[in-house]
């Protein structure tokens, strides 16, 4: 079962902007599915459209085989969307907020408020249930809004940035969440731009720039077409006595230098090396997130690529 | 969807909204009060006195339907504008729009919701007016046909104005430059025959003239204007808004991008 099924969609807006330029895209039921893209690249038009907040130019949008287009009611019942944004009223308490929540998607009352104290406690939330939402702190908000897509247990949710401005501690306490919903049995679709957090989290991924899917594939196949990984090495001896011969590196400080590896040549005559000159290798970190060194370089591909004759005399 | 889904849905917005205007009573409930009382004693104690009758009743008796309706009018159509036009500023509209909830549950939603403001501040208003006059009810169905469509088709009207606004100036305009003329000059506080043919004619194009006129039937049993037309021009207008709203929000006009 495809939880989404994109086809050739479009959108342009009202003061000519092409946002989205043909996209085909298509997530299965169960994925944890990381979109990724630049600022501007089209990630919150393709969400706006999935949950009907943007109206598409043309294409077609199926969510769990409902097109939008003939059963929007249907297709809106199965998304939780959690947005980048807070947009709920910040004078009304949390319940409130869930349980009319809950009400809009036809969730009796009674079991309303039943839900709103299973997400709310999962979410750390329940203690402030008749606080007023414009009182909680930035995780908590953003907590709420995960409450508030799920009150209607929907098959997918939808996550717009969700750890934005969230501390690390809270952060991980959401992706908690997260993995264990998605295992038993939710589809989620995020977007981050926290790359360690799409590693960490996700599946399958689609990087979109620019109005178009540059890459959809799963983590572990875009991961293996990193050849190159820099390393940073904290040494036991002065980095300005290291020899390396066959890698480029550079000193990072007086203790630490980073090797960049190719993936065919491995790590172990970086270690022979220096273990040759008496250096211990006392610890040893990527420089950077696997994911988002392949993001910044194929971001840097795209935008190296010669322009085509229509956008040059645009 | 079923029936009964959308009855909770709808359920859930009036329930969010009279919440929304209870809690803050002080701002929604007071100062109507306040206001038609200031009006009772000035109009129709200090001036009405020396007015004596108009329309074979005393002033007093005369001004308290329009009041009641102006206070009704008032409620209703910025209890609806400032609410819907406050969701779309913080957008926790997008809560209802992302739901399943068919567009005219979302209208009729915010209209019972603001029309129960206005219903409630009729209330509040009416209880007032039995402090300084002697109210008695001439025809008690007219009364209730009259306000529930007057505070349907001023609700409708706020939501109108709301799906249009882009700031809150643009909330408060109407009602200060059109609803408040139209409400004045609309026979609360006299009758349209005083006025020279001409102006009789051009009062007659305001529909707060029916309202007012048709609604003091309900309490006095006088009009200047035919009450079954006027119930019929009513109706007509509500369907109308109704529906001109129903198409913006298909349209996504407001709302949507």
């Amino acid at each position: 079962m495809k939880a989404i099924e994109i086809q050739g969609l479009t959108k342009t807006y009202a003061n000519g902007v092409e946002a989205l330029k043909g996209i085909d895209l298509v997530v299965e039921q169960g994925d944890f599915y990381a979109l990724l893209g630049p600022n501007g690249a089209g990630k919150s038009t393709t969400i706006g459209v999935l949950s009907s907040l943007v109206t598409k130019s043309q294409g077609s949008v199926e969510i769990f085989g409902h097109s939008i287009d003939t059963a929007l009611e249907a297709a809106k019942s199965c998304i939780g969307l959690v947005p980048q944004e807070f947009n709920f009223n910040q004078f009304e308490t949390l319940l409130q907020i869930v349980v009319n929540q809950a009400g809009y998607y036809g969730v009796p009352r009674k079991e309303a408020i039943k839900r709103a104290e299973k997400y709310l406690t999962q979410l750390e939330l329940w203690d402030k249930r008749n606080h007023r939402a414009r009182e909680l702190s930035g995780g908590m908000k953003r907590r709420l809004m995960i409450a508030r897509a799920l009150m209607h247990e929907p098959q997918m949710l939808i996550l717009d940035e969700p750890t934005a401005g969230v501390d690390i501690e809270i952060r991980r306490g959401m992706w908690d969440f997260l993995r264990t919903i998605n295992q038993q049995g939710k589809t989620i679709i995020l977007t981050t731009h926290y790359l360690e957090e799409a590693e960490l989290l996700c599946r399958n991924i689609g990087i979109i720039n620019k109005g178009q899917i540059v890459t959809n594939t799963s983590m572990k196949a875009l991961l293996a077409t990193l050849n190159v990984e820099t390393f940073v090495l904290d040494l036991s001896a002065p980095s300005a006595d290291v020899q390396l011969t066959d890698f480029d590196w550079r000193v990072v400080n007086d203790s630490s230098i980073e090797v960049d590896v190719a993936k065919e040549k491995g790590m172990n005559s970086v270690f022979a090396q220096l273990d040759a000159q008496g250096i211990q290798v006392l610890s040893m970190r990527n420089k950077a997130n696997r994911l988002e060194e392949l993001f910044v370089a194929m971001m840097g591909e795209q935008a190296n690529q010669p322009k085509t004759t229509e956008e040059q005399g645009a | 969807m079923s029936a009964s889904v959308n009855y909770i849905a709808l359920k859930s917005i009036v329930r969010k909204e009279c919440t929304r205007f209870l809690r803050i009573w002080v701002q929604t409930l007071v100062p109507p009060a306040i206001t038609t009382t200031l009006y009772f004693v000035i109009f129709g104690g200090l001036i009405g006195s020396r007015v004596g009758e108009m329309g074979g009743v005393s002033y007093m008796d005369y001004i308290v339907p329009g009041l009641i309706m102006m206070s009704v009018i008032t409620s209703s159509y910025s209890n609806v504008a400032s609410s819907f036009f406050s969701a779309k500023f913080q957008r926790n509209i997008e809560e209802l729009l992302v739901a399943p909830v068919p567009n005219y549950i979302i209208v009729l939603g915010y209209v019972i919701g603001g029309m129960c403001r206005g219903l409630l501040v009729g209330c509040v208003v009416t209880l007032v007016a039995f402090l300084f006059s002697d109210l008695h009810f001439h025809h008690v169905g007219i009364l209730v046909v009259v306000i529930l469509l007057t505070a349907m088709l001023f609700a409708l009207g706020g939501m109108f104005n709301a799906l249009f606004a882009k700031t809150f100036d643009d909330v408060s305009i109407i009602p200060t430059f059109v609803l408040t003329p139209l409400t004045y000059l609309g026979g609360v506080f006299y009758s349209i025959s005083l006025l020279p043919e001409v102006w009789q004619w051009v009062s007659k194009l305001n529909p707060i003239v029916y309202m007012v006129n048709t609604f003091r039937y309900g309490f006095l049993g006088i009009s200047d204007i035919p009450v079954a037309p006027s119930i019929a021009m009513l109706i007509a207008m509500t369907i109308v808004l109704f529906m001109v709203i129903l198409n913006m929000l298909k349209r996504g006009v407001g709302i949507r991008s």
